[in-house]
């Protein structure tokens, strides 16, 4: 099952990736020991936003579906969180919420994701249809402000948004600050090995041959719908994860962590990262957010031009992504050293090898 | 005893009838060629059999079973291969991923592997099984979409086209290669223009013109047959 870990799909193979791999895994938790406990809240808060990305490069990169409207899923699930977590009673109930509240997402996006698969909905249009679902809830969450807008005693509020549920807590203990942090580290590695496996797996095969193209990928045998179902399910579920953390980080969710300008985010992290590899995006989408909370704090309007202005300079430049152009640039360099030193030299086909596995 | 059947099947886009009232039976085992001038509905038909349109009369049967109303993958599932005209493989994957992409739902492991290499081999795409599909020529691309098709092991093989874009020589090693999988008990129908191919390999020649079937019978015969060489060659030709 591990040999899944390393193929075709996934850049970086062999023991000089995964030494480096190991080595921040195992300098990850020494952070908390040495930073203060606001950065390490901040740095828990951006990392929340990782399976987002890390979901999108699935969909977008490897399955060809580009939705424009992961924010939907990210809101179903921080509100369903925020419902599920007050009306639990908070407590140790709200691991369930979360839990519960990604499932809420996931059967969100599978409602969606076959109304808009079975109905040929793709390309361009699937972007469109998403985001248009992405601000009808925005929108709709936004008029929620008067008190009959409630369940149970959660109350939706509007564009103030919910507020008064707990973090996520174990018995007494509140998952806030540097367990927050561990617990959003720990859930990173998951995922990302987790992602890792299925993209090398055959139905990670079928997904990407799918994207490149659906009629021969049928004509294999496979139902490439069901494939994008699939896909689609886990990337928004992904999202929902995001959703969740998001709102037990903070106790609050707003409809604006929807709308248009948070929907675009995602996108941009995954085009400058480089959508079809999912390390690129695990690194660059990391990056980006450290910058972008970093010029936050200074001017949020800088930040949001600065990244416009990336995504500009990603489509002009490096249409593939920057970090994966670099980590090719990388290995490339790095590779050729070693060839020229064996005495022959040959081009590797688009793919990192760090070292022959 | 037919393996597929198409019975009275009409496709028409719009105003155009592309194929009209077809009657096609294509017997277990044998290699039946599928000729006819440009336009004469050859591959509207291939894509009616496998499902990539709908018939809009008629039904098409598989192995006694009417498949008309079934999707291509499910017709797939049941036996059925095609290689399409253009050469449609998995351009930004590797070759051999391409071939493992069409195997793996029936080997794996080892004898997976043991079967890539024995394809890749049999196509001569061995010293190209890393690159990428989109990079190799034309005739190789046919040879890749031929391998996929074959990696599925079909009951019945579907070739539209062939030997397109390669040279004499591939062209003869194409035809003796299907005709050692029609051997081994594979039934082939093909789509193809060239007349030394389809005497290589042909065992049955239905000839389709204007959408209808126009002429059908053992090679000879069709050979022989005056009308069929004037829709190929006009009047001034055959006589």
């Amino acid at each position: 099952m591990f040999k899944l870990l390393e193929g075709p799909q996934t850049l970086g193979r062999g023991k000089i990736f995964w030494s480096c791999f190991l080595t921040v895994l195992a300098g990850a938790p020494a952070y908390p020991l040495f930073a203060d406990s606001y950065d390490v809240g901040n740095f828990a808060y951006f990392l929340i936003w990782i399976f987002m990305a890390l979901g999108l490069c699935l969909m977008w990169g490897y399955g060809g579906m580009l939705s424009f409207g992961q924010t939907l899923f990210f809101g179903i699930a921080g509100y369903g969180y925020g419902v599920l977590a007050i009306n639990m009673g908070g407590g140790t109930a709200t691991i369930a919420a979360l839990a519960l509240s990604v499932v809420l997402a996931m059967i969100a996006a599978g409602i969606l994701g076959y109304f808009m698969i079975w109905g040929g909905i793709n390309g361009i249009f699937f972007g469109i249809v998403t985001l248009s679902a992405t601000l009808v809830l925005a929108f709709f969450l936004g008029q929620t402000a008067g008190p009959e807008w409630h369940i149970g005693p959660a109350r939706l509020n509007g564009f103030n948004g919910m507020k008064g549920m707990d973090p996520l807590t174990v018995g007494d203990f509140y998952i806030e600050g540097s367990a927050l942090y561990y617990v959003m580290i720990a859930l990173i590695v998951i995922v990302y090995l987790a992602l890792r496996m299925l993209v090398n797996s055959g139905i990670g095969n079928v997904i990407v041959a799918t994207r490149e193209n659906p009629q021969r990928a049928e004509m294999l045998g496979y139902d490439v719908r069901k494939y994008q179902l699939l896909t689609f399910v886990i990337g928004s579920g992904l999202a929902g994860l995001s959703g969740a953390l998001y709102t037990s980080w903070g106790q609050f969710i707003t409809p604006s962590s929807i709308g248009l300008p948070a929907a675009a985010m995602p996108i941009v992290w995954v085009a400058f990262s480089g959508r079809s590899d999912l390390t690129a995006t695990l690194v660059g989408s990391f990056l980006l957010l450290f910058g972008f909370q970093t010029i936050t704090v200074y001017s949020q309007q800088a930040a949001l031009v600065l990244m416009g202005a990336l995504l500009l300079a990603t489509v002009m430049l490096a249409p593939q992504g920057f970090v994966l152009g670099i980590g090719k640039f990388a290995a490339d360099w790095w590779s050729g050293r070693r060839r020229r030193g064996a005495g022959a030299v040959m081009m590797e086909a688009g793919r990192l090898r760090s070292e022959e596995s | 005893m037919a393996l597929v059947e198409v019975k009275g099947v009409s496709k028409r886009f719009g105003g155009l009838t592309a194929v009209s009232g077809v009657d096609l039976a294509v017997e277990a085992g044998e290699v039946h060629c599928l000729i006819g001038p440009n336009g004469a509905g050859k591959s509207t038909l291939f894509k009616l059999i496998v499902g990539l349109y709908p018939p809009t009369e008629g039904s098409i049967w598989f192995d006694t079973v009417d498949i008309t109303a079934e999707r291509p993958y499910a017709r797939v599932q049941r036996g059925m291969s095609i290689k399409m005209q253009a050469p449609s493989v998995f351009k930004e994957l590797p070759v051999r991923q391409n071939i493992q992409t069409a195997l793996q739902e029936r080997l794996s492991g080892a004898a997976r592997i043991a079967e890539e290499d024995r394809l890749l081999t049999l196509l001569n795409l061995g010293p190209d099984s890393e690159k990428l599909a989109g990079a190799l020529s034309h005739g190789q691309q046919q040879w890749l979409e031929i391998g996929m098709a074959l990696a599925l092991k079909p009951q019945l093989l579907l070739l539209d086209e062939p030997t397109a874009g390669m040279s004499p020589e591939e062209t003869f090693r194409t035809g003796e290669l299907i005709k050692s999988f029609n051997a081994e008990g594979m039934t082939v129908l093909v789509v193809e223009h060239d007349m030394a191919f389809v005497r290589q390999v042909a065992q049955r020649v239905t000839v389709l013109h204007l959408g209808k079937i126009f002429a059908r019978g053992n090679l000879e015969s069709i050979l022989q047959d005056e009308k069929v060489a004037e829709i190929y060659l006009g009047k001034t030709h055959a006589h």
